[in-house]
């Protein structure tokens, strides 16, 4: 098990190495400097220089990248060139805005996902074809025309819930499940049956499994096949479709905090990107590197634990 | 010699290798739902390509009378806040957002395929460095590096979409990698690797061709994905500028002026999911195409399709031998089983009667494909989805099996009638521990708490003649081998203490010697527990070793019952007498063994008279005529052979 842990740490932190040299190189090819950037076309040269050596961005790429870097395992991400504000600040003070998004709706994925594949595939009928049609809109239908039309709905027209802005939890827990519903079901309601595809047909697969026959053969109640025999083995690849949807919503939260008008990761990196607050780019796609590596060595940890046979690898 | 055999078995792989080729796009082409969706995207393609011409009005050009309206003559999806065209707007958008997707694709196919295919053709240390990049490329999160590239770039959709070709790159190759081992692996290419093709003759001829399918159905996953990642950034104002429309900032023009008019919304957004949906659903008929099964066939799976539907017969058409003496614990009479093949079903069992006295070893013999197998499953009750049995009666001690409900059966599996399946490793399950396995079978047929469960399962351990029981219990069955695995399985069977074990194939898996030792070991516990054995095979050996009647099986029917001994020293039927003269038992040492020409008719192809007919020597046209009967040739012998009488004077 540790070694599965080592192996995963070892592919995964010279990756957020890796990807956040490609976004330093990636800023010095693209012309223009950070000066430039900040101060807009119209600038002067001399004055877009001044900036650049104030920065040190008048350095070679390398040095500016190893600078960087000897602050970043310190948890140091820099200053944002638009605001003056560490970026490490900024990002710490935005994550539960953007958490409870996701695992808002993750947690709706996977209870209602799995319950529904589950059920697909022991009672079979029109429920598992439902979510194949599902899968396939949800697939289909883009995140952000869907929460246009559930803002319409849900909070102009029927004026259930409210449409914008987000409730810290520590204020008041009700007003922030009220401003979570819609943007999490809008952000899960797509993910739902795909994780209910694959529950289902890993479900039946396991069901027509050899062992499977033979524990039916030998007499067992049919709630412990299913709920244990075939649920166990179920588990390790819906968990590893998870993970992936996971980061499929991370990415999602971009979108819905700017429909939802909600003070997120999503939103700083919007604004960042239209600034080129390059420090603050910079910053956010270590993190979000970080937070999928997590999720992924998580997944790991927990397939060894369901499956033997990963773990013996 | 050898050299033509292998020529001949190319050109059939080749042959068949081409067929499934030519196949796909006839069974593409005739997908209505593929048909449906090609032509819309055909036409929204076409539209957009041709803007200039075919869209109505200018793309900037304002009707100031008409702002925000709906649908009308002369504004056919109504106008924005400005007044200008939505229809002509969308078309004009659909540039940005198509020349968009073809560059993610053009970018992703080019990677993925040439990763994916190298990897897999060339092998070795190419293909490891190959997944260890896709593996890298897999944990970046999507739409953050595509703001990244955005904020680096400042509003270049053509980075932007060449990064999100980058980054779906993995998947492809990843699905282009092992469509090319599975062709790779498939004998075809082994035996064209033995002609001396090249291996650039190989990727071109075979892999190609296997892996065009499932790259399509990526591809057109990833072009459906880059249409929305596309229009994401366009909505969050990272695409094109304004007022140049693109199908993204269409939409936040539609958010806009949400609250005059929601109208805007309905096209708008619409566009998107109509291309997207189509690029899926496109996806989904090339899978359907290349795994050559028509979408709607696997959907009626379930839990609840493997319960087995019962039906009782009318009283015994085929004179099955007689029970005498003992009252048997398990009579089957009139047994056929079906199974559902396309919408209608299949027999695979037709009309099997037999019995087994308390205490008797029965062995069921014959070919593979002759329904024995499902035989044993038709009286258990354990099929694949979907079969169906009908009995005129199925007795097991006195109990009339056919009018339980699946409930009522269920208390019969294990504690009555046990089983042990022909793969000993995957017939347990692999997520848990075998000590786990063989303890919660304990608890379950006995009722007992966990710490007796533990001591009888270490007990049971012990009579299956299992080393180091403590050590063996810790271990999955994918660390046992399958001798082990095979005396775990029949601890389990032996459980619920059951009157009758079923053993289907319980050596076929296993080294000769462990044949040997399971055998032994059945018969130990035959004779310690005085239950009676019902053991399918096809080897003439184990049957002497440890069976006292045989049933000998051919396509769905029983064709000889007798003893073990009379069946191996006089048998009756041409086929038994084939089968014994293939196999070892009964031949005089370094004879050659000769091999039954033909094979098994499949089930649904049975003929009208003797099934065994086509490859009998003894065959007349009486044979042909009709269904042949079983006829009683000693008392507790049978043969369904109306030439046995020819027969012994041919043997004498």
């Amino acid at each position: 098990m540790l070694s599965v842990v080592i192996r995963r740490l070892i592919v995964a932190v010279p990756l957020m190495g890796v990807i956040s040299f490609i976004v330093f190189v990636l800023s010095s090819l693209a012309g223009g400097s950070v000066g430039q950037a900040i101060l807009g076309p119209t600038a002067s040269a001399e004055s877009v220089a001044a900036l650049n050596e104030k920065l040190g961005a008048d350095r070679p790429v390398l040095v500016q990248y190893v600078d960087w870097l000897g602050h970043a395992v310190t948890g140091d991400l820099g200053l944002s060139v638009v605001s003056g504000v560490p970026v490490a600040d900024t990002i710490a003070s935005r994550i539960p805005v953007t958490m409870s998004l996701a695992v808002g709706a993750l947690l709706l994925v996977i209870i209602l996902g799995v319950t529904s594949g589950a059920i697909a595939a022991i009672r079979g009928g029109i429920t598992g074809r439902l979510a194949e049609v599902l899968a396939v809109l949800g697939r289909g239908l883009p995140s952000f025309w869907l929460a246009l039309i559930a803002v319409l709905v849900f909070g102009v027209n029927l004026a259930w819930l409210p449409v914008s802005g987000y409730v810290p939890f520590a204020d008041s827990p009700s007003g922030w499940i009220q401003s979570l519903i819609l943007p999490v079901l809008v952000l899960g309601v797509s993910e739902i049956a795909l994780v209910a595809v694959v529950t289902r047909a890993e479900m039946l697969s396991a069901m027509r499994s050899d062992y499977v026959r033979s524990l039916r053969a030998n007499g067992y109640p049919w709630k412990r096949i299913v709920f244990k025999h075939v649920a166990k083995n179920a588990a390790a690849p819906v968990l590893t479709m998870v993970s992936l949807v996971f980061v499929s919503l991370l990415g999602g939260t971009i979108l819905m905090e700017q429909i939802f008008g909600m003070p997120g990761l999503g939103t700083l990196m919007v604004s960042a990107t239209t600034k080129h607050d390059l420090q603050v780019i910079q910053g956010l796609a270590v993190f979000y590197t970080a937070m999928v590596v997590v999720v992924f060595l998580l997944t790991d940890i927990a397939s060894g634990y369901l499956n033997a046979k990963a773990r013996a690898r | 010699m050898s050299a033509v055999i292998e020529g001949a078995a190319i050109k059939e792989q080749s042959r068949r290798a081409a067929e499934r080729g030519a196949g796909f796009l006839p069974r593409l082409v005739r997908q209505p739902i593929v048909v449906a969706c090609s032509l819309v995207l055909l036409v929204i393609v076409l539209a957009c390509v041709f803007a200039q011409w075919v869209s109505p009005y200018e793309p900037l050009e304002q009707d100031l009378q008409n702002t925000a309206a709906g649908p009308s003559a002369s504004h056919l999806l109504g106008t924005d806040q400005l007044g200008r065209d939505i229809l002509s707007r969308m078309l004009h958008g659909g540039q940005v957002t198509l020349l968009g997707i073809v560059q993610a694709v053009a970018v992703c196919a080019v990677i993925g395929l040439f990763l994916g295919l190298t990897a897999g053709t060339l092998g070795g240390w190419v293909e490891t460095v190959a997944m260890r990049l896709c593996d890298l490329l897999l944990a970046v999160p999507g739409l953050v590096m595509l703001l990244v590239i955005l904020g680096i770039y400042g509003n270049n959709e053509a980075a932007a979409m060449i990064t999100l070709g980058v980054i779906m790159a993995p998947t492809l190759a990843r699905v282009v990698y092992s469509a090319t081992i599975a062709v790779r692996e498939e004998l075809y290419v082994a035996s064209a690797r033995v002609a001396g093709l090249t291996s650039f003759q190989i990727m071109r001829r075979h892999i190609l061709a296997g892996v065009t399918g499932p790259a399509l159905t990526q591809i057109s996953i990833v072009a459906a994905v880059a249409c929305i990642a596309e229009a994401g950034i366009g909505f969050l104002g990272l695409g094109v500028a304004p007022p140049a429309p693109s199908w993204g900032n269409l939409v936040t023009d539609a958010q806009n002026v949400m609250p005059i008019s929601a109208w805007m919304l309905v096209p708008t957004g619409g566009i998107i999911a109509v291309v997207t949906l189509s690029l899926t659903l496109l996806g989904n008929g090339i899978r359907d195409a290349y795994m050559g099964r028509s979408s709607g066939s696997s959907k009626a799976f379930s839990w609840r399709a493997l319960a087995v539907k019962v039906s009782q017969a009318e009283s015994p058409a085929g004179g099955g031998a007689a029970p005498q003496g003992q009252e048997p614990i398990l009579s089957v009479k009139g047994m056929t089983v079906g199974l559902p093949r396309g919408s209608s079903e299949v027999t695979i069992v037709d009309d099997v009667s037999f019995h087994v006295a308390p205490g008797e070893a029965v062995a069921i013999v014959g070919e593979s494909g002759c329904g024995k197998s499902v035989t044993i499953s038709g009286v258990l009750r354990v099929l694949p989805m979907g079969a169906h049995v009908t009995a005129a009666s199925i007795s097991f001690k006195g109990t009339e099996l056919t009018s339980l409900s699946e409930r009522e059966m269920n208390a019969y599996r294990g504690t009555g009638i046990g089983f042990i399946s022909q793969e000993p490793i995957s017939s347990l399950n692999p997520a848990f521990t075998v000590g786990h396995q063989l303890e919660e079978a304990v608890r379950l047929h006995r009722g007992v708490g966990k710490g007796q469960a533990r001591q009888i399962a270490r007990e049971l351990m012990a009579r299956v003649r299992l080393p180091e029981p403590e050590a063996v219990a810790k271990k999955y069955p994918h660390e046992l081998s399958g001798g082990m695995a095979q005396r775990i399985a029949i601890a389990r069977a032996l459980a619920g203490e059951p009157e009758l074990l079923i053993a289907d194939e319980p050596t076929t898996a296993l080294d000769v010697s462990v044949q040997c030792e399971i055998l032994d070991l059945l018969r130990d516990l035959r004779e310690q527990t005085g239950m009676a054995l019902i053991l399918v095979t096809h080897d003439w050996g184990v049957v002497a070793e440890a069976c006292d009647r045989a049933l000998v099986m051919y396509a769905g029917q029983v064709v000889e019952s007798a003893d073990v001994q009379s069946i191996i020293a006089h048998p009756a039927h041409p086929y038994t007498r084939a089968l014994l003269q293939s196999s070892s038992v009964g031949i005089a040492p370094r004879q050659l063994l000769p091999v039954i020409a033909g094979t098994v008719p499949a089930p649904g192809y049975w003929p009208h008279g003797c099934r065994f007919a086509s490859r009998c020597e003894l065959a007349e046209d009486a044979c042909r005529t009709g269904p042949i009967p079983m006829v009683t040739l000693e008392e507790s012998s049978a043969a369904r052979c109306i030439r046995t009488d020819v027969d012994e004077l041919v043997r004498t």
